[in-house]
């Protein structure tokens, strides 16, 4: 499990042009959102977003005007489109999708999770190389992913590609579901850096150079949110049963000699 | 814990590169204008395999009529007239690689067969809006004048000071592209480019030519008044 944890090359390539390739989508199609920041289509009115005509802060954005965003915006796709599909190929052939799809006890393991971090529970619970939780976010990005390429090619397309765009609901709801898997795509991902500092820094050595320790996972280190930096307040109790001290750990005193008694002058 | 930080430096130099990379935009350094300029050759060649004769826009069904709520563009000072006592009646040129050129008043265009359609209006900002478009459809027009084989490109010209915008001949035949001189069923009026204008929904907004005066057939692309600023030239649909 130790080699485990740590991630293959593919997937340290793919997950970086993918951070990179993501933030100048989002800065760009905020851009362009804010050319119309609304869905309404002219003389009617949207049921479902309470800040129709209230521009995105422009240093959210990326691109600097209309036409520069949209150039970024449509050159950056098929970065992003490639990328989405090199990986997807890899995991499914090299076996990764194990660890990312989820088991039966989802749910279970799932609700274990959230109490071990709302405290209810006091020892994180057994994982593989990720926990309930991370596998359910691993699970889903690349199917919102699939919602914002789609519904991409619908508002990109509506004419000839009619058909996506009325699988989408029409344009103006296909407009609305591509800023949509966009907001849950930004608060995954924001989830994800704020976890990666706050409860398994080494995932940053995992992902960049390769490598993980075992002995320092947060399943070892019973660690919640920030909770390393506590790590001398830590209760013995909080333990992970692997790192409790036992008996058979205990390092014996030993037997005085002859060599040790007033032989120092 | 220093691999912890060996780890952490290598995120915050890609973290500080992408920020590098986000501060220049397509107005920014030659590389990027190149690399862009690519994407939209490319994706050009992607979108005119895309294109299809039978692809017809159609409104959603329960979609109102944008009316009076429809913007105005122009790039003049102040909205565009024809003004009949300095220029002379106003007229259509049909020209360029044709076998008989015209030379269209309104009332001759209007005589032209008609076709009423209700379609939406894609604009590049982003917002649509259903409007009905009465008008002679430039397949129609490039029947008549008699397109010359080698006619691969039309210009859309206009008296909105230098606005023009050129596109590729299979967009102009389209049957919903249309010589528009009637918006909801009234004649058009200055705000929306009267006396004609060209009008398609396969074409984003700032293609179709208000205020036109010459459609000419071309053997090569001209360009256009936001394509030549850094807008997609093709602007499809």
């Amino acid at each position: 499990m130790a080699t485990a944890r740590t991630h293959h090359p593919i997937v340290r390539i793919t997950h970086w042009v993918n951070a990179i390739a993501l933030t100048i989508m989002v800065g760009s199609g905020l851009r362009i959102f804010n050319a119309y920041p609304a869905f309404a289509r002219r003389g009617e009115t949207f049921c479902c977003y309470p800040f129709e005509h209230k521009a995105i802060p422009r240093i959210f954005t990326f691109g600097g005007w209309l036409a520069g965003a949209r150039n970024w915006h449509f050159a950056m796709m098929w970065v992003l489109f490639v990328n989405g599909l090199v990986y997807l190929t890899f995991i499914y052939l090299h076996g990764e999708w194990r660890d990312v799809v989820p088991r039966k006890s989802f749910p279970r393991d799932a609700w274990a999770m959230m109490s071990y971090y709302l405290f209810i529970r006091k020892r994180h619970p057994v994982q593989g190389k990720y926990n309930a939780l991370q596998r359910g976010t691993y699970f889903i990005l690349p199917v919102i992913g699939a919602v914002a390429v789609i519904s991409g090619i619908a508002i990109w397309k509506p004419v000839q590609l009619q058909w996506l765009a009325d699988l989408m609901g029409g344009y103006v709801w296909a407009r609305y579901w591509h800023f949509l898997s966009m907001v849950v795509l930004v608060a995954l991902s924001a989830i994800h850096i704020f976890m990666v500092f706050a409860v398994d820094p080494q995932a940053l050595k995992s992902i960049t150079i390769g490598g993980y320790d075992e002995s320092k996972s947060p399943e070892a280190r019973n660690a919640r949110p920030f909770y390393h930096l506590f790590a001398r307040s830590r209760p013995k109790d909080d333990l992970h049963p692997s790192l409790a001290p036992t008996e058979a750990f205990q390092i014996p005193p030993r037997p005085p000699t002859d060599t040790d008694t007033g032989e120092k002058s | 814990m220093s691999l912890d930080r060996r780890g952490f430096l290598i995120v915050s130099g890609s973290t500080l590169s992408s920020a590098l990379i986000a501060a220049c935009d397509s107005r920014g350094p030659q590389g990027a204008e190149r690399l862009l300029r690519y994407a939209e050759r490319k994706n050009e060649v992607v979108e005119r395999a895309l294109f299809r004769h039978t692809a017809m826009d159609a409104p959603i069904a329960g979609s109102r009529l944008a009316g009076s709520a429809l913007p105005s563009y122009f790039i003049a000072k102040t909205v565009p007239v024809w003004d009949e006592s300095q220029r002379g009646p106003w007229t259509l040129e049909v020209s360029g690689m044709v076998d008989r050129p015209l030379k269209l008043t309104l009332d001759e265009l209007q005589k032209l067969p008609r076709t009423t359609e209700r379609v939406n209006h894609y604009c590049v900002e982003g917002w649509t809006a259903v409007e009905e478009w009465t008008g002679c459809r430039v397949r129609e027009l490039a029947r008549l004048a008699g397109i010359q084989r080698g006619a691969r490109y039309v210009d859309f010209q206009s008296f909105d000071d230098d606005y023009h915008e050129s596109w590729d001949i299979e967009s102009a035949m389209h049957s919903q592209t249309v010589i528009a001189y009637g918006l909801d069923g009234r004649m058009l009026g200055p705000p929306h480019g009267a006396p004609a204008r060209v009008f398609s929904p396969v074409k984003l907004g700032y293609k179709n030519t208000k205020y036109l005066t010459r459609i000419a057939f071309l053997p090569d692309r001209n360009g256009g008044y936001w394509s030549d600023q850094g807008y997609e030239w093709y602007g499809g649909v």
